[in-house]
């Protein structure tokens, strides 16, 4: 012990990696909920394999959690991991070339037998390598045959004992960051309060990783990261699905609505659906319904029906929903849909993160087609954006699409939890009083139409997909009324803007180059452009929440920058916005790797465009 | 199901709105659209929990006649429609009005699985053989060899059975009427409408323009008792101008039989409430050359109701929970800074 020294680190980030079955996520949740009760602040992200189970020990069937931790605030999962914690010789294979150059490999040994090297492509052990051990530190411990060791006195079955090595390898970890073990030790009391012996075998794998890392001679320091400045409330982890569907009900509740939730199985938006079909006391009313276009229709016809309505897919899926939802656009019915994007076109990447549904939210539908479009910024985000979806799209009658990532959808960070009386209430009238009234009148002030509801005594009315009279509704196929609400019908959207708050600019009001961004890149892109400035350049950030309409100030804001960086996860698709809109000469930075963006690589462009 | 006060007695005129009727002069819609103009009144339900949703096609400008509240929506999605407002408002009354095309082909997908949930709606299938709106060309429910604008050499497509269709959806209740039997058709929509969960109701329809006479072997008044096999639950099946005709099992095989030759008893009892579909599934398979077309309702069971089990799991989980969201907030593990 006295050898050891003890160094503080302002934020280290972890990636554990292993099999599917190796436990790697929880290993990954519990080191970032202990981190972020500690006080740190906390990023996460998940890695998983498309496929539900693929042959064990296989490249396919790598499973990561990457975990960032930090004694300041960070908005990312961090670029690059610090430690590489592998449990076979696949996740060290796929996983190796992300690790920083010097970083820590911490490596289940009794796993890098011949025929797990094999599956691995190695053609000889990677651990033994004297290249691989003077480019990073080293540590092959024998987890698996420790941890079985470390249970030698409980009674559980050979199997059962060796699936505890994720904690064994936690502890080791928490060990070497000096985190406490009381968070995971009371979480599993908790889970396994009907298992007694599986309880006991993995809070013993924890100590016995724990102690390993104390007692072993191979580490040689042990780091601490100091607590972040955080705004004093209560917090939780929380990922961007359970952000949207607790959003989602939250918007309900606000307006005394049922929400109805229909929605087709599709990676990454589902756990959406299995949230909401659990919070039924809530009168949260879910369909899984027989396909995308299913879902669209049905929730119109919720809708129509004067619930809160909301549906949620992926890229593939709005593909199908198009039709319908140009029939939303048609009725004015307030309704939101929502898009966790994932890599396309088709299949695509349906497990990776793309942002290249952007012009498909705006554009992609027959017609003059125009829909307001919003995106979350963070996983906590999506609470904020649910509801304020919710907002335009009752305030406006109108369907409002949200652009998720998958990215969000999976990555986790530190949720300061609301109180639902906090949050001001969402107004919503129907109109019952007969006299005079016209379906497709309108607000002057947010040229919203009535929702009226089926049921109203007196006020029977039909609509449809056709084209109407502006005022009355019925079926009208004048080339004067055509033009008029198409007009409407986009002004309406327009509209949004004067209800928006102002754009931030955070930096230089006037500079050589302005960094503007939209979606999950609001991480990567706020902290590079901070490393940028800590540096002395001249650069400012723009973050866009609104795509569309975009706030009214924006093209102002744009023309103040010699130059303008996009950087955007598909080919360019809010430059071409921009570029069409305000005429500014944008320089877009585009990633196609189903993966975010990292800070250095938003840093370097910065740098390369300013020097 | 509401009820009107007493002293609101509503009329067929109630039901008729402003707008002009547009289906051709003559075409078969004209007698459907008509008949539930007179039969909703007798339900007693108030004109403003009635809706009417459509797809696309001729028989989908039915929400505009009626003046009830109606969405024509899209092809094929009416049913899906149907189910999210009877998610969000289980009180209404909600019908579908489809067609052959609308129900069977671009949106078969939706019509089976409406059937299959027992979603509490009634669809009206207009069954004309053929795609009206965009002038003429066959239909799924079309027979081989049909001529039309898109199959000139004959249709090579096999027709679906809607009523088998409806079966294998396990559907609860499934009939079929014929446009101009004012009296049948009547009672089945009324039957439809009084029944718990999803009703079928098939209605061969004729259009006069571009398939006249598709089901002239019903609608014919000196065809009609030999070629219609009136369906009356617990009573055996006789057709033919005095009834002399009856349906007889022989094997696995219906056949039809002289009732004064084999005896009344030797006759297949219709039950149209029997918890196995084999009889409505024999029922389904007839028709010409060779057989009478049953009319009326092939089958009506009490199954759980979707719309119903949806409300019912919500009712449960309010009495067991709080309506507590800031308890929803704190889920799992939480910590506190201060
Ligand atoms: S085309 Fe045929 S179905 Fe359509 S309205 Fe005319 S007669 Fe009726």
């Amino acid at each position: 012990m006295s050898s050891r020294t003890r160094e503080e680190l302002q934020q280290v980030t972890v990636l554990f990696c292993g099999d599917s079955g190796d436990g790697m996520q929880l290993s990954g949740t519990q080191l970032s909920t202990t981190s972020a009760v500690y006080g740190n602040d906390v990023s996460t992200l998940p890695d998983y394999p498309p496929e539900i189970r693929a042959p064990a020990g296989s490249l396919a069937g790598v499973s990561a959690f990457q975990v960032h931790f930090a004694g300041h605030k960070i908005h990312t999962p961090g670029d690059n991991p610090d430690v590489l914690v592998a449990m076979n010789p696949a996740s060290l294979r796929v996983n190796l070339p992300r690790l920083k150059p010097g970083g820590v490999v911490i490596s289940d040994r009794d796993m890098f037998s011949e025929r797990n090297l094999a599956k691995a492509d190695y053609a000889t052990n990677p651990l033994d390598d004297p290249a691989l051990g003077s480019t990073y530190c080293l540590h092959p411990v024998p987890i698996s045959s420790l941890t079985l060791k470390a249970l030698e006195a409980v009674d559980l079955k050979h199997t059962a004992k060796r699936r505890c090595k994720n904690f064994f390898a936690l502890g080791l970890v928490y060990w070497l960051y000096a985190r406490p073990l009381e968070q995971s030790l009371a979480w599993i009391s908790n889970k396994f309060a009907g298992h007694p012996l599986v309880a006991e075998a993995n809070r013993r794998a924890l100590q016995a990783g724990y102690h390993y890392g104390e007692t072993s001679e191979a580490f040689a320091v042990q780091w601490s990261v100091p607590r972040a400045p955080v705004e004093a409330g209560s917090y939780r982890m929380i990922n961007g699905n359970e952000a949207m569907a607790l959003g989602l009900v939250t918007a309900a509740r606000l307006a005394q609505k049922a929400l109805v939730y229909s929605s087709y199985p599709i990676t990454p938006a589902s756990e959406v659906l299995h949230h909401l079909s659990r919070w039924k006391h809530l009168d949260v009313r879910s369909i899984q319904a027989e396909d995308e276009i299913a879902a669209m229709g049905s929730t119109i016809g919720a809708a129509y029906g004067g619930a809160f309505a909301v549906t949620g897919t992926s890229g593939p899926g709005v593909c199908l929903k198009s039709e319908a939802i140009n029939l939303a656009i048609m009725l004015e019915l307030p309704l939101v849909i929502f898009n966790v994007q994932r890599g396309g076109p088709s299949t695509g990447l349906p497990t990776k993160t793309e942002q290249a549904d952007l012009l498909q939210a705006l554009f992609g539908r027959n017609g003059e087609s125009p829909i307001p479009v919003l995106a979350p910024d963070s996983p906590a985000d999506c609470f904020a954006v649910a509801i304020e979806a919710f907002r335009i799209a009752v305030r406006h009658t109108t369907p409002v699409f949200i652009l998720s990532e998958g990215y969000l959808a999976n990555s986790s960070e530190p949720w300061r939890i609301p109180s639902l009386h906090d949050i001001p209430t969402i107004e919503v009238q129907h109109p019952v009083e007969a006299r005079g009234f016209q379906p497709y009148s309108r607000d002057a002030s947010t040229l919203a139409r009535p929702w009226l509801l089926p049921g109203t005594p007196g006020m029977e009315y039909r609509m449809g997909g056709l084209e109407k009279h502006p005022g009355s509704g019925s079926v009208s196929y004048a080339p004067q009324d055509h033009e008029a609400m198409c007009r409407l019908r986009a002004d309406k959207v327009q509209r949004v803007a004067a209800f928006l708050p102002e754009i931030e600019v955070n930096g230089p009001e006037q500079a050589a180059l302005l960094v503007l961004g939209w979606g999950g890149s609001y991480g990567a892109v706020a902290t590079a452009v901070q490393r940028t400035q800590d540096k002395g350049l001249a650069v400012a950030h723009v973050h866009l929440r609104h795509l569309n309409p975009f706030p009214s100030e924006l093209g102002e804001i744009l023309s103040r920058y010699d130059r303008v960086l996009i950087p955007e996860l598909n080919d360019g698709q809010l430059a071409l916005l921009i570029r069409a809109r305000y005429l500014v000469d944008t320089v877009s930075f585009s990633k196609l790797q189903g993966q975010p963006f990292t800070i250095t690589e938003i840093e370097t462009r910065i740098e390369e465009l300013l020097s | 199901m509401n009820t009107v006060p007493e002293d609101i007695k509503l009329t067929r005129k109630d039901f008729v709105s402003d707008q002009d009727v547009r289906w051709c002069p003559g075409c078969g819609n004209n007698a459907i659209l008509a008949q539930m103009q007179k039969m909703l009144p007798e339900l007693g339900v108030p004109r403003e929990k009635i809706v009417m949703i459509s797809g696309i096609g001729c028989s989908s400008r039915f929400p505009y006649y009626m003046n009830t509240y109606g969405v024509h929506s899209i092809h094929g999605r009416a049913p899906t429609l149907a189910m999210g407002l009877k998610c969000a408002r289980p009180e209404l009354q909600v019908w579908v009005i489809t067609g052959d095309g609308d129900g069977l082909a671009i949106g078969g997908n939706h019509f089976s699985h409406a059937l299959r949930r027992n979603v509490d709606i009634n669809i009206l299938l207009f069954n004309n053989q053929v795609y009206g709106l965009t002038k003429g060309q066959y239909s799924p429910t079309s027979p081989l060899g049909a001529k039309t604008q898109s199959s000139p050499d004959g249709s090579i497509e096999n027709p679906v059975n809607t009523i088998g269709v409806a079966i294998g959806s396990e559907a609860s209740f499934i009939a079929r009427t014929v446009d101009v039997f004012q009296k049948h058709m009547s009672g089945v929509l009324k039957r439809a409408a009084e029944h718990r969960g999803a009703a079928l109701v098939e209605i061969a329809q004729n259009c006069i323009i571009f398939n006249d006479g598709a089901w002239a072997h019903l609608s014919d008044p000196d065809k009609r008792l030999e070629n219609v096999l009136y369906l009356e639950h617990g009573k055996p099946m006789r057709f033919g101008k005095k009834g002399e005709k009856g349906i007889r099992l022989n094997g696995f095989t219906p056949e039809v039989v002289e009732v004064a030759e084999v005896g009344e008893d030797q006759l297949l009892v219709h039950d149209e409430r029997a918890s196995e579909p084999t009889l409505a599934y024999f029922l389904s398979r007839m028709g010409p050359p060779h057989f009478p077309t049953p009319l009326g309702v092939f089958r009506a069971i009490d199954k759980p109701v979707y719309s119903e089990l949806l409300m019912q799991q919500v009712r449960t989980a309010q009495a067991q929970r709080p309506p507590d969201l800031d308890a929803l907030f704190r889920q799992g593990e939480t910590w506190v800074v201060s």
